[in-house]
């Protein structure tokens, strides 16, 4: 990379500015600052505005995104992320609100928090929501904690959690993190939760199920009422990873499925930048009888006027600094109410369409290990292309040359030489069938002549890079020669 | 596959593991197979000497580039040592499985839980079906 674009640093210049500031109207007493918050050697770069825009407008178009080409990650859904959005997340109110202002000066802000919340809780069908985790793990986190919470109130000692092996790797972190044990529930041959299995391991040490739909198969779950049953039986609690949300916005609601929990990438199903483009957001809804652990504050809404309620005796208390990642909020408010209920399902069908017609386009050149119709990504297996010496991860870096971002690979586990694929609702049919036909032809390739896959990518700014030593000797540290 | 290794005097799980039993201890890695297809290995996440573990439970964590997963106890017993060298060189696991890449050693509880080990022959048959 050194070579296509220098470090902002190698452009720096003593004392150029990109700034200017008019002249101080009050004395500037640098022995104010402490001695030992001085740092002299502090080497920020030093360059003019224009250095700074030429600097990363050329790395965004070294680089791959959603605004450049088709990004088909599978488990991530990198979909178009509407410019309006970006617009309205600007306006003043909202861009300069100071969290630690009175309350009665930002009213707006928080009408708008209020109001997504009851979005939410009506998309999920569950009683109440949070809006402060900052990312879809930390929604998992907070909502084991409040699980853990709930059995400590009861005076129950629970110490498992089970977990499907189709589920996101992030669910059995969650778990651990919150002093309980992961166990791993095997899928039977449909890629759905064995209800056998799932009924063997739920015993009185259970405290909660943890279940992502649709799984990373992309398959739904067919039997979660039964599956609900069975959990809640014991005394157990449901929870949904509702990572892939997008998948069945006003089709299915947790809520009514039985689900106690339930978090929600806001990042992924509302449209908000993620990914390295920004921070994510991770809100969790409860069921009534859980509402009473939500973190605090809580917005309330008393007469005209909104509040934050920080007295909530029975809260697991504080998950973020302020109220979550207040941004990415907004951006996903805006995305709903442009899109309204109507316009949210028709999201859900895109996606789940989109995906079906890869599956079907690509299921006589790449081999399908659950052959049943998928939600809104498939996975497919290029275990096919072994015999000529072709791999998942030639084939990925091939699609580079297409223009095309990788899908996931190597995910999930359970299939293998997995390629995972998500079309997101956003893309056209024409985008689809491009990417259709890159499919095929790398299939074509990897039978005629495999090395073409195996010397890819060709047409990227850097080839393949070095993972092995990347990972073994990772250093990113700037060091002025 | 053909070109795996597959010595005949080791024990074998359906899991990938290889166990060299010596006594009452035994060293424990992971087989050709397993490594292949994991390709490069970049950091093991093993037990601390003196834990107690029971045949099946998961015994520590390897990261490939390609993915993260867990290996499994081979045998019930204590771990007495593991392989300090693999810290600083992962990719012994690569090189040489079954010599340099060792992982565990372990003090054996019941010697007749090699009865649920598989054979050389018998764990050929799992990796040419896969």
């Amino acid at each position: 990379m050194i070579n296509l674009e220098p470090l902002i640093f190698n452009y720096s210049k003593f004392d150029r500015k990109g700034y200017s500031l008019p002249k101080s109207d009050v004395g500037i007493d640098k022995t104010d600052i402490p001695n030992t918050e001085l740092r002299p050697d502090n080497d920020l770069p030093e360059v003019s505005e224009i250095d700074v825009v030429r600097h990363f407008i050329h790395l965004s178009t070294l680089n791959h995104h959603v605004d450049k080409g088709f990004y088909p990650l599978g488990s991530c859904t990198m979909k178009y992320n509407p410019k309006v959005n970006e617009d309205m997340c600007r306006l003043d109110g909202f861009a300069m609100v100071h969290p630690l202002q009175p309350v009665e000066t930002m009213q707006g802000a928080l009408q708008m928090m209020y109001e997504l919340e009851k979005h939410l809780c009506s998309i999920s069908g569950m009683e109440a929501v949070s809006l402060q985790p900052a990312a879809g793990a930390h929604g998992e986190l907070t909502s084991i904690m409040i699980v853990r919470k709930y059995f400590e109130e009861r005076g129950e000692a629970r110490k498992k959690v089970l977990i499907p092996d189709s589920a996101h790797g992030t669910n059995p972190a969650s778990v651990t993190l919150s002093g309980y044990t992961a166990v791993e529930i095997k899928s039977n041959p449909a890629g759905l939760v064995d209800l056998v299995n799932l009924d063997k391991a739920l015993d009185n040490e259970v405290a909660c199920l943890m279940l992502t739909v649709p799984n990373t198969l992309g398959l739904y779950e067919k039997e979660i009422e039964k599956i609900a049953e069975l959990v809640h039986k014991k005394g157990a609690l449901l929870y949904m990873d509702g990572a892939n949300f997008n998948a069945y916005l006003g089709f299915h609601r947790p809520g009514d499925a039985g689900f106690d929990l339930v978090h929600f990438n806001l990042h992924k199903t509302f449209s908000t930048p993620h990914g390295g483009g920004g921070p994510g957001a991770g809100p969790i809804g409860v069921t009534k009888n859980l509402a009473k652990y939500l973190p605090v504050p809580i917005i309330e809404k008393n007469g005209d006027k909104y509040e934050l309620n920080f007295d909530r005796p029975n809260t697991i208390g504080k998950v973020v600094g302020f109220y979550g990642n207040f941004g990415v909020i907004v951006r996903a408010y805006v995305y709903i109410r442009m899109l309204g209920a109507v316009g949210l399902k028709e999201v859900s069908e895109c996606a789940v369409i989109n995906a079906n017609y890869i599956k079907k386009a690509l299921e006589i050149y790449y081999e399908l290990p659950y052959k049943d119709i998928c939600m809104h990504e498939c996975v497919f297996s290029s275990d096919n292309l072994k015999q000529y010496g072709v791999k998942t991860l030639d084939v990925a870096k091939r699609l580079l040359d297409f223009g095309v971002h990788a899908p996931t690979i190597y995910f999930p586990l359970i299939v293998h030489e997995a390629l995972m694929i998500e079309p997101t609702e956003t893309e056209s049919k024409e985008s689809i069938d491009k990417f259709i036909e890159a499919m095929i032809q790398i299939a074509k390739e990897a039978k005629e002549n495999p090395q073409i896959l195996k010397d890819a990518p060709k047409t990227t700014p850097v080839r393949r890079l070095d993972e092995v030593k990347a990972s073994r000797e990772l250093n990113i540290k700037y060091t002025k020669v | 596959m053909a070109d795996t290794l597959i010595p005949k005097e080791l024990k074998y799980t359906s899991t990938h593991e290889w166990l060299k039993i010596e006594g009452d201890t035994a060293v424990m890695g992971i087989t050709d197979f397993a490594q292949k297809e994991l390709s490069d290995i970049v950091y093991l996440d093993l037990p601390e000497p003196g834990k107690i573990l029971n045949q099946g439970d998961v015994l520590g964590t390897i990261e490939a580039v390609k993915a993260v997963s867990d290996f499994y106890t081979p045998i019930s017993g204590t771990i007495i040592e593991t392989n300090q060298e693999l810290k600083t060189a992962p990719d012994l696991v690569n090189k040489e499985p079954y010599g340099k890449g060792w992982m565990v050693k372990i003090k054996v509880t019941n010697n007749s839980e090699v009865t649920n080990l598989l054979n050389a022959e018998a764990y050929e048959k799992i990796t040419v079906a896969h």
